[in-house]
């Protein structure tokens, strides 16, 4: 296996340093007319773990398809290391695909399988015997060699499929959906098994999902995208923590989004009249005062105080628990708001609830509160 | 409603079934009646398989019909798929909705349509080149071949549409070219589409009568052809044996094609028993 580590962590922000891997310019595809990619910009750089997250129909598996040249382009490019892929067909890309379904050649042995690839680039025998066994070692498939697709379980299937993909030691491997098929359990598990494959083996890697924690798990950046543009690119931390829009805020985990009114902009501050109480957010934002903005919360950077008293001052609202949902680890409290919004509210369950330790219940009276730095400002 | 079946269905079943295999069954019996005469009952005896046997004119028939057909089913197989392959395969082409529609003409266009203007065509072509100088084997071939083909054609398209061109992609991303493709992966998925398909246009030209009545020549008779003129001077019961030889022929390939069938599906529930057991 060749291992090239990206120079330095974050490839992305020294753009003088490291030329990227994959350039996307302008790309654009339309069927008809509905244009599924509309004039889409990315650059990828070598050893990254890209995720394109969206919904179903939102272009990320049409973008993987036209990266792999199944699909032409109605306008833009791709270049690969440098060369325009414009008129390069499958066939001849540096690319390698791991298909949601995998797609293993159900008259083909595991052994076979992998070996395909190698077999077209006129590798010589005693070669792909021994790349063959090493890439099935690393997925832990040496004694299922001789099996037929039909005889393994989903997740040795994956597995394959992730062998045969990678045993040409392709520049850019594109995964679609690489962990859908496999139930809950087995795709945590792998989730994981995959990212340190990808460290191991050092290619460069963009994969399809739709599953946010999937994306937040694997990735080094994501770029989430809906109606077939990117809403935002970024590394899971900054897109969690620091949305640019509406879409992304609810999109990734969920968001109390509300509305307000600029009422001053500081150099080191905003703050922000809304309808049930003042928002003062501790560093800057470029918004102008009067303007109309959103303002959201994520439902664990929310306290709540069980109190009779009124709420006073900024970053806090007198609320009553509407509704409380135990999920095990955490509790979800839906909180209602004097003008009669419900605010999700979720606390870790560190302790046993009993009726003893249960303090919060319903119609109990509380005050919620958030850190000034918690709250996201999203103009659009 | 499941426990008791009612009593006109099974009735209805029955008059059903027995219209359907009452007119065989008389058949097979009557291939074994000593009397010359068909409808009268003579006792039993094999005479009319013997007397089959020692007719020069049936095995010629025979033997005229399985030629036609095997190289029939061969042609029409391997045209039928390239016509399936154009149409599923190719994407939009110019002239693609004439040419889908030229594919399925032969399926719904009377047969005595097609034997006619194919008759008329060979004597033209006859005129125009000197071939066919005389009608027999070739043009019968020749004739199976346009409207079988068209019924492997529709076949093939159907299977291409169903497995998806997932795999066919997934070798391409692999590295190989179009051609590797068709061989390596295509052809071998479309195996049981293409033995059926083949099966299907053996068939229809071992059955088929009314359009090799027109492009046939003298001396050429295939077995539906020779049983046709010979039920005309009246019914013979060696021809009775002849059916029931058919019968016995077709039931034998059916059940060979049940068994292997069978032997499939289970070998493929045993696989995935297996792979079921060592994920849990």
């Amino acid at each position: 296996m060749t291992v090239s580590s990206p120079s330095g962590a974050a490839p992305w922000l020294d753009q003088n340093e490291q030329q990227p891997l994959v350039q996307i310019k302008g790309v654009t595809k339309k069927y008809g007319e509905v244009t599924a990619v509309d004039n889409v910009d990315l650059d990828i750089y070598p050893g990254e773990l890209f995720c394109l997250l969206g919904g179903s129909g939102c272009g990320k598996s049409t973008l993987l398809r036209m990266l792999a040249g199944f699909e032409d382009l109605n306008g833009g490019s791709i270049t690969i290391d440098g060369v325009d892929m414009a008129n390069v067909p499958a066939y001849e890309r540096p690319t390698n695909m791991m298909f949601q379904s995998y797609a293993l050649f159900p008259h083909m042995t595991v052994e076979k399988n992998v070996a395909f690839g190698l077999e077209q680039d006129q590798v010589p025998k005693f070669d792909i015997a021994d790349r063959v066994h090493d890439i099935l070692k690393l997925v832990e498939l040496e004694d299922f060699k001789k099996r037929k697709p039909k005889q393994l379980s989903g997740g040795q299937r994956q597995r394959v499929a992730l062998a045969r993909a990678l045993v040409k030691r392709p520049k850019l491997l594109l995964l679609d959906e690489p962990l859908a098929a496999l139930d809950k359990k087995l795709r945590k598990q792998t989730q994981f098994e995959l990212a340190n494959i990808q460290e191991k083996v050092g290619v460069t890697f963009i994969v399809v999902t739709h599953d946010q924690e999937e994306a937040m798990t694997l990735s080094s950046r994501m770029a989430v995208m809906d109606a077939g543009r990117f809403q935002q690119i970024g590394t899971p931390t900054e897109i969690y923590e620091f949305p640019e829009s509406r879409f992304v805020a609810d999109f990734i985990g969920s968001a109390n989004i509300f509305e307000g009114r600029v009422t001053e902009d500081g150099a080191d501050h905003v703050r922000v009249q809304t309808e049930f109480c003042e928002v003062y957010i501790d560093h800057g934002h470029s918004v102008k005062v009067g303007s109309k903005i959103w303002v959201a919360l994520r439902p664990e950077k929310i306290r709540i105080t069980k109190t009779e008293e009124a709420a006073i001052g900024p970053n806090q609202v007198s609320a009553v628990i509407d509704d409380i949902g135990y999920l095990g680890e955490t509790s979800i409290y839906k909180v209602a708001l004097p003008n009669g919004d419900i605010f999700d509210v979720t606390r870790p369950n560190q302790t046993r609830p009993t009726h003893a330790t249960q303090q919060i219940t319903w119609e109990d009276k509380v005050n919620i509160s958030w850190e000034s730095s918690s709250t996201m400002l999203l103009s659009k | 409603m499941y426990g008791k079946r009612s009593r006109f269905l099974t009735i209805m079943l029955t008059l059903g079934l027995a219209f359907f295999y009452i007119p065989m069954v008389l058949l097979v019996i009557y291939s074994f009646n000593h009397s010359k005469l068909v409808p009268v009952w003579g006792g039993w005896s094999l005479r009319w398989y013997y007397e089959l046997f020692q007719s020069p004119e049936v095995w010629q028939a025979v033997s005229l019909s399985l030629q036609i057909a095997v190289v029939n089913a061969t042609f029409a197989t391997a045209l039928g798929t390239l016509a399936g392959l154009a149409m599923v395969r190719f994407g939009r082409f110019r002239g693609r909705t004439l040419f889908g529609g030229m594919l399925v003409a032969p399926l719904v266009m009377p047969e005595v349509i097609t034997g006619l203007s194919l008759l008329v065509f060979f004597i033209s072509l006859n005129q125009l080149i000197g071939w066919p100088a005389e009608r027999g084997f070739a043009t019968i071939t020749i004739a199976h071949i346009t409207f079988s083909m068209a019924y492997v054609a529709v076949t093939i398209q159907a299977r291409l549409t169903g497995m998806g061109q997932t795999l066919e992609e997934a070798a391409a991303d692999l590295g190989a070219k179009p051609f590797k493709v068709l061989t390596a992966i295509t052809i071998p998925q479309l195996t049981p589409a293409l033995i059926s398909g083949w099966l299907l246009a053996f068939t229809l030209s071992l059955d088929d009568l009314v359009i090799a009545s027109f492009v046939t020549g003298p001396g050429a008779n295939t077995l539906p052809i020779l049983i046709f003129s010979r039920i005309r001077l009246g019914l013979r019961p060696d021809i009775n044996a002849l059916a029931t030889i058919m019968i016995l022929v077709i039931a034998i390939c059916v059940a060979i094609a049940a068994i292997v069938m069978f032997r499939q599906q289970r070998a493929d529930m045993l696989d995935r028993q297996m792979a079921e057991r060592e994920e849990g």
